[in-house]
């Protein structure tokens, strides 16, 4: 395994760029996970560091060397693709093994290698399958394996769980995980789903328009976004249109005066979670905001409730709340009070 | 009864009729043809006087019909074989390659397939001529010169079909071979021609039955004492309208469908075409 490094990445076609200017470093054994909506660039930028598109500018380096412009078979980077791409005609074995066979290994030397990539994958039993014979979650395994067994020095998993149920993915991700973790693998994923990316990630990079937009910690991106599309892309967030009135004072377009952090001047939105505003029955003036407001839908989620709540003829924010059988449920229509902290809400300049 | 269930029964009665038809439009001449193939008479009417298989054993004594099958067949196989060696990297270049023009070539070699077969041998004959004037090579009426133009027919088939199956093939699994330490050479080889393969058998069949069958071209690149089968038939025919033309095509239909169903035990054509 290896440190991957990206430096000023870019790729033009004509006057659109997929990617730009991108550098980013992944340390040895590091699992980071590029997170996006489809046309973000992210899989343009697997597809640089697998070899298969030549960036205009910018180097690739894994390890010691310069990769930039090597073609993808001197890379040594195993790659999993959301369709398995398994070789259709051969069996599990063999698709395994095609790894081994171009780095001109020997037959006795290849076999205690196979076996044991398929023991890690749990399918040592079914070597002799084909793989159309074989399940969606399995192939995919059989993937996994095909692309760990020469010991590549970075895993690249574009978009690996897409194609499977949702039950299956998120066992396969945690298998994914745990084998990563196992081996130290230097790994770029590619995904599109946010909490598989949260579930997997040491790191996360949200990417936007051929730009990375923040790299961070779950956390990092969770609890302090650094922009509009990174509040509004992980995780969820109701946003209000209005500006700053001065430090930390920041007033809706519909006349609300809410208490905040942000210090800049001018037109701001403020993003707030549903899961971090209180839902009281009565007006509670401890608390740095709190607003009257009606219930005009709810969706009931089984084990939380979302609220929606307008709180002036052009604001309505949403409040999750735990479903509690001691708490009962508002109705709509109902009157309530929507508080938050001045801590809560971020703004960004709009 | 509901009238929807009415309606289905009526629309399923539809489409079976309307299928019936089209296959007894297909099925009906050659149904004629074979049935002619075992009339006693010389001269075919109808009812038929009698059955007998005398005709048959009439064709191997014909020289014109037997010389013309073993040429007709090394034809075949000659242009179907030049025809895939065009034809495979032709279809690899115009589906994998991005080059101006693509469009263009794409269209270009699939030319002889548009153009009427008459034309097409009217065309390569004056251009036979033209290059033997020119050149003094002795090209008009040459077995070259037959060969080269049954490969023109033969291409359409080959770089179509072939298209097709590359088409169809996820690419993923040719990146998975490339990433996994595979080289261009290597890949096609080990991944593509694997996956493929069923597209060229088809191919060459296909190649095959439309050289083996042409007549119209054929006519104008013959040379002297060089008769392929379908021109046998029709020289024949000319002077003799007896059923010994209809058991040489119960041979002919016999000989083609044995290809197909032989290719088809090993490769599944039927997903290709």
């Amino acid at each position: 395994m290896a440190r991957l490094q990206l430096a000023g990445i870019t790729k033009r076609y004509g006057d659109f760029k997929a990617a730009d200017d991108l550098s980013l470093d992944v340390a040895d054994g590091e699992f980071v996970v590029l997170l996006g909506p489809s046309g973000c660039g992210k899989t343009t930028t697997l597809r640089i560091i697998a070899g298969f598109i030549e960036p205009t500018s910018g180097s690739v380096h894994l390890g010691e060397r310069d990769i930039t412009s090597l073609p993808p078979w001197k890379r040594n980077a195993g790659l999993v693709f959301q369709s398995y791409a398994l070789f259709p005609h051969i069996t599990v074995a063999e698709n395994v093994a095609f790894g081994l066979e171009m780095r001109k290994m020997s037959k006795a030397e290849m076999a205690p290698k196979i076996t044991e990539a398929l023991r890690l994958v749990r399918l040592d039993h079914l070597s002799d399958r084909l793989p159309r014979q074989l399940s969606g979650g399995q192939q995919q395994r059989v993937a996994l394996a095909r692309a760990l067994v020469f010991r590549p020095d970075v895993l690249l998993l574009d978009e690996p769980l897409s194609n499977l149920d949702a039950k299956l993915r998120q066992d396969v991700r945690v298998e994914i995980r745990e084998l990563q973790r196992k081996l130290e693998l230097t790994t770029v994923m590619v995904t599109h789903d946010q909490e598989e990316a949260l579930t997997m990630a040491d790191r996360l990079v949200v990417m936007n328009e051929g730009r990375i937009r923040q790299v961070g910690s779950q956390q990092d991106l969770y609890e302090r976004p650094s922009e509009k599309f990174v509040a509004d892309f992980v995780g969820r967030s109701t946003f209000i249109d209005g500006r700053m009135d001065g430090p930390g004072r920041f007033v809706s377009a519909g006349g609300l005066v809410v208490a905040c952090e942000g210090t800049g001047t001018g037109p701001t939105s403020l993003a707030l979670r549903p899961e971090r505003l209180a839902l009281m029955r009565d007006a509670a003036p401890a608390l740095d905001n709190c607003f009257s407001g009606t219930v005009e839908f709810i969706s009931y989620l089984g084990s939380q409730v979302d609220l929606h709540v307008r709180l002036s003829p052009k604001e309505r924010v949403i409040v999750q709340i735990q479903n509690r059988p001691e708490q009962p449920l508002p109705v709509i229509g109902a009157q309530v009070h929507v508080g938050w902290s001045k801590s809560t809400g971020c703004v960004f300049p709009s | 009864m509901p009238g929807w269930i009415s309606s289905r029964i009526v629309g399923r009665m539809a489409l079976r009729t309307a299928a019936g038809m089209s296959l007894a439009y297909i099925l009906l001449p050659m149904f004629f043809v074979i049935w002619l193939a075992f009339f006693a008479q010389e001269i075919p009417s109808f009812p038929p006087d009698g059955y007998s298989l005398k005709w048959f054993r009439l064709i191997p004594g014909n020289d014109r019909f037997v010389s013309g099958f073993i040429l007709s067949l090394q034809v075949a196989v000659v242009a179907t074989s030049i025809g895939l060696a065009i034809g495979v990297p032709a279809a690899v270049c115009l589906v994998r390659g991005r080059f101006t023009g693509r469009e263009a070539v794409n269209n270009v070699l699939l030319m002889p397939l548009v153009v009427p077969g008459i034309v097409l041998g009217i065309a390569l004959y004056v251009f036979h001529v033209e290059t033997e004037i020119t050149t003094g090579l002795p090209i008009l009426g040459s077995l070259g010169g037959l060969i080269a133009g049954h490969v023109l027919i033969a291409i359409p088939w080959t770089v179509r079909l072939i298209t097709a199956s590359l088409v169809g093939m996820d690419r993923a699994v040719e990146e998975a071979a490339q990433s996994l330490g595979a080289n261009r050479l290597t890949t096609f080889r080990r991944v593509t021609l694997p996956a493929i393969l069923p597209g060229i058998v088809a191919a060459a069949l296909f190649g095959f039955i439309a050289s083996f069958g042409n007549l119209e071209m054929s006519l104008f690149l013959v040379g002297p004492g060089r008769t392929t089968l379908p021109i046998a038939i029709l020289q024949y025919l000319e002077w003799k309208i007896d059923p010994t033309i209809a058991a040489v095509s119960v041979l002919q239909i016999l000989f083609i469908g044995g290809a197909m169903l032989l290719t088809d035990r090993f490769v599944k054509i039927g997903r290709v075409v």
